[in-house]
């Protein structure tokens, strides 16, 4: 690639910047991608890598800086116009309409209006576009009964219709299962094959070692570093994304189980859940792994009474308890911090304050009327105690970063004293300094006497903080393993399978 | 830009802008030569004239059969008598032909008059109250030397500026200003109450029918009339909270379940009136709560106040007000974070269906009856108030203050269109268009300041 005659890469963007009021968010960028290449575009949130790829996307004009694509400089002027040149943006929430088939959202917007659908011919293109991925999706399934990673093949099926040379895929693993992440690589590694260049946004760092040929890393609107993935270690990627050294992506301190708080016995309900039991300590990170659908979500929400028991018991301190409701379970001593925050854990359209006061107001009422101010000190003295970057307690929830909404819950349910918490997904679309932070707060949690229960789907985050490991699989636990420090992926997958270890690949 | 916190009040009730800017609009619209004919001015024309001439006043009154002259003739009879004199003559007619009859025989009759007490209507437009004309009258009859007439002064102002109609305004529309207070905190929690106006005629006949046919009719007594209007008003909480019950448990819309509730209640009221015509109540009291004061201020004016104080700071200062807005903002949130979701709603849709039974209330006090045909429509005037007050109807936001604003915003345009004559068709079109550019300046207003 480096002598004179190489053709010009497949895109460059030279010297970008991009400045909104108040924050410089691109400062002088520049990105290079070459033809059958996968580059993977590192970095914190807010470092920058979303408003690079919308400049890409037409969505915003940069300030100053060019674009080529096959050494000729283009104007990204509109989402249309970066269609034309051939950018295909995956997007972590897709763009599909749920009530039209896979066939129909592929070929969405490419008709004019009053133009007639030739339905064989598309069904046709769709299946081609289909077999050029290599996974076949039913091209007459409506998208609402597709999986996740189904409806990310029809998403990329619809950028190559539309000729895209260029693909960029925007955390295209968050919402998958490791089996699935498994048949993403292989459909990357044949598009690469077809010479298509591949933008691979993620902060799964194990990933980006497994799929990326070369990495860009942005830090705070500028372009730290640009090396071929063999010259890299996963240190030096974090360092280079965090600007200091992190010692040990995963600081599991020692902890000491006590007593038995909470017991579950033959939990079930179905279709979820069929039978889990499980007991969690004093002190204790218990981690729950398994296969997205493996009923882990659901588990938790039975023990935080979200959902009503079909059948079986639940026991705080051994003795038997009545969960009908959240509200109970709160006042049991239960909380939990949902895996989707923004449609779960927050009301993003409040301020951070509110949304801390919404489990606690009977703490800070009198007579029923709540004292603002109260709450206010209150949560003051979360913000420095779990350094929570807000403007302060009047900050709309929504404005904040994953990280610091995952601590405003946090708050929230630290407020009330809980001693049992759940943390469903806790650092899922949380960057690498924040999800660092987040541990250290589990172990002080568990350090002062609190059970975790932690269910997470990324392997080696439970393995890295776990204390003890339940895997479950189809509804039940398949197996516990005692000890996770010398446990491998490998076993937790063999369990979470429920099968001898062959991760088939199958979307 | 951001603005310093002192500017919160006007961020957050930014319609109070577009309120004083309608009031500046039709109060410019209005602004013409004002000539009062009401009690004062009628003690402010008897005083003059006993200042003018003293113990030689021989002063007739000249004014129309109507009630509002009643009050006129009435004040400068007893201000004349206070001043320690009297009034000669009241001339009380139907048109200037009959006044200039009853003129004639005064004179015939020798009756000393040098001055003619009126209001500006009789002295503009009666011929017989022209100087000419007197001065004929005078040449025929001695007793009518130096007969001129008098009106009270008139004056540069408004007539929707007044303080009258000031009040008026805030009157008719306190029933649609409470129920915009229980359709607000609906709104916030992402629903909607489609049912307030029928319920209002439902509270309204049960309250008339319970009174005739078991308070005993025209012998109800005030214990009687209290427990008839408590009943339309518990009747109609009820309503909601089977609205809230079929909201909750089993998840139907409340479009849908308010839309079947609007339909049953306009029946059963229809059923209960036995037909189109209201059911008239006889009890003497009933009418109280339109028409007497608390303190000088008209019944109606001082609850909707009162409503609106207690609903603001139940809103801001209260639990339940922060569960309701959580509720709309995210009901999942809400209900994961311990918020008692099921009771929240259930709350919300009784207060709405109380303050459509207590809107029905007022409005069988106010006509003496209840109407089967009360409250027509008036579900699209409220959602326009709330609407119009800055409330999403997405839920999670709103402001009770704002939909008073919301509100009387309503109210003034509806009451200078009448000012201005402008016939009820052309009305509509213009009231439409002015819901859409409140909101539209509201929705301006937010884009500049973000």
């Amino acid at each position: 690639m480096s002598n004179d005659s190489a053709p010009p890469p497949l895109l460059e963007m030279k010297g970008i910047s991009k400045s909104f009021p108040g924050v410089r968010a691109l400062d002088n960028v520049d990105l290079t991608l070459h033809e059958g290449e996968v580059l993977a575009l590192l970095g914190e949130n807010g470092a920058g890598k979303s408003t690079l790829i919308k400049i890409l996307a037409g969505a915003h004009i940069p300030d100053s800086g060019h674009i080529y694509i096959d050494g000729e400089k283009v104007r990204m002027e509109s989402p249309a116009a970066a269609q034309q040149a051939g950018v295909g943006i995956i997007y972590q929430e897709f763009n599909l309409v749920p009530a039209l088939t896979a066939r129909e959202n592929i070929f969405l917007g490419q008709h004019s209006m009053f133009s007639l659908t030739n339905r064989s011919q598309e069904r046709a293109a769709a299946t081609e576009l289909f077999h050029r991925i290599g996974i076949e999706v039913s091209t007459e399934a409506l998208c609402r009964d597709l999986t996740v990673a189904q409806q990310q093949i029809v998403e990329i099926a619809k950028a190559l219709s539309q000729q895209a040379r260029i693909v960029v895929m925007d955390e295209p693993s968050a919402a998958l299962t490791p089996r699935e992440v498994e048949g993403l690589a292989a459909v990357i590694k044949e598009l690469k094959d077809q010479g298509i260049g591949v933008i691979y946004i993620s902060h799964r760092l194990d990933e980006v070692e497994a799929f990326a040929d070369r990495i860009t890393v942005l830090r705070d609107g500028k372009h730290v570093g640009n090396q071929t993935i063999d010259e890299v270690t996963r240190d030096q990627m974090i360092e280079m994304m965090v600007g200091r050294s992190i010692e040990n992506e995963f600081p599991k301190a020692a902890s000491k189980a006590g007593e038995v708080i909470l017991e579950a016995v033959g939990l079930h309900r179905l279709p979820a859940v069929k039978g889990v039991s499980l007991t969690l300590s004093k002190g204790e990170i218990l981690g729950v792994a398994g296969l997205v659908g493996a009923g882990r979500t659901e588990t938790a929400r039975l023990l935080f009474g979200a959902d009503k028991l079909d059948s079986g018991e639940i026991r705080l301190h051994g003795e038997k308890v009545e969960i009908k409701s959240p509200r109970q379970a709160i006042k049991h001593g239960i909380c939990l911090l949902t895996e989707d925050r923004k449609s779960q854990g927050l009301i993003l359209g409040q301020t951070v304050q509110e949304n801390f006061g919404l489990a606690n107001l009977s703490d800070f009422s009198a007579r029923g009327f709540v004292s603002r101010k109260r709450e206010g000190s209150a949560f003051g003295s979360y913000i420095d105690q779990l350094k929570i970057k807000v403007t302060g307690g009047s900050q709309i929830a929504e404005t904040l970063s994953g990280g610091n909404q995952q601590k405003v819950v946090l708050a929230k349910w630290l407020q009330q004293n809980a001693e049992v918490v759940i943390f469903d997904e806790p650092t899922r679309g949380i960057d690498v300094g924040a999800k660092y932070e987040i541990y250290l707060l589990m172990n002080e949690l568990a350090a002062q006497g609190k059970a975790i229960l932690m269910i997470s789907s990324e392997l080696p985050e439970v393995l890295g903080m776990s204390d003890r490991i339940l895997v479950m699989h189809e509804g039940r636990i398949a197996g516990e393993i005692m000890d996770p420090a010398s446990a491998t992926q490998e076993d937790v997958m063999k369990l979470a399978t429920g099968s001898t270890g062959e991760v088939a690949v199958e979307v | 830009m951001k603005l310093p916190q002192d500017f919160s009040l006007f961020r957050d009730y930014g319609m109070v802008l577009v309120l004083v800017l309608l009031c500046g609009m039709i109060t410019w619209a209005t602004w013409e030569e004002q000539h009062p004919s009401d009690a004062s001015a009628g003690v402010a024309l008897a005083n003059g004239l006993y200042d003018l001439k003293g113990e030689e006043l021989h002063v007739a009154i000249m004014a129309r059969q109507t009630k509002s002259d009643d009050e006129f003739v009435k004040a400068i009879e007893d201000q004349i008598a206070e001043r320690g004199s009297s009034v000669k003559a009241v001339i009380r007619v139907r048109n200037p032909r009959d006044a200039r009859i009853e003129l004639e025989q005064l004179g015939v009759s020798n009756t000393r008059i040098n001055a003619i007490a009126t209001h500006n209507f009789c002295f503009s437009t009666w011929g017989v109250l022209k100087q000419a004309t007197l001065d004929g009258l005078a040449s025929n009859h001695k007793s009518f030397k130096d007969i001129r007439p008098y009106k009270p002064k008139s004056r540069m102002g408004s007539a929707f500026l007044s303080a009258e109609n000031l009040i008026a305004i805030l009157n008719q529309n306190a029933p649609v200003a409470i129920m915009a207070i229980g359709m607000t905190l609906v709104i916030i929690t992402a629903g909607i109450d489609l049912s307030v106006g029928s319920l209002m005629a439902l509270s309204a006949l049960i309250s008339a029918v319970t009174l005739r046919s078991w308070f005993g009719d025209a012998d109800a007594s005030a214990l009687g009339i209290i427990t008839a209007f408590l009943l339309g008003i518990l009747v109609c909480t009820a309503c909601g909270v089977f609205v809230g019950l079929m909201v909750t448990w089993f998840q139907i819309p409340p479009f849908v379940v308010t839309l079947a509730l609007m339909m049953v209640a306009r029946g059963l009221s229809f059923i209960l009136a036995g037909g189109a015509d209201p059911v008239d109540i006889q009890a003497t009291g009933a009418e109280l709560l339109y028409s007497g004061t608390i303190l000088g201020v008209p019944n109606q004016i001082a609850l909707m106040l009162c409503l609106f104080v207690i609903a603001h700071v139940v809103m801001s200062h209260t639990a339940l007000g922060r569960y309701i807005y959580a509720v709309g903002g995210n009901e999942q949130a809400a209900r994961l974070s311990g918020v008692p979701v099921f009771w929240v709603i259930i709350i919300v849709y009784a207060i709405c269906g109380a303050s459509a039974g207590l809107a029905g209330v007022m409005d069988a006090s106010h006509f003496t009856s209840g109407r089967p045909k009360a409250g027509e429509f008036f579900e699209l005037q409220v959602i326009a108030a709330v609407v119009v007050g800055g409330t999403s109807l997405l839920g999670g936001e709103g402001k009770i203050l704002g939909t008073f604003i919301g509100a009387m915003i309503l109210g003034v345009i509806q009451n200078g269109l009448n000012m201005q004559g402008v016939d009820s068709y052309t009305a509509n079109v213009v009231y439409g268009a002015l819901i859409l550019v409140a909101v539209l300046v509201d929705q301006l207003k937010r884009k500049l300041l973000n």
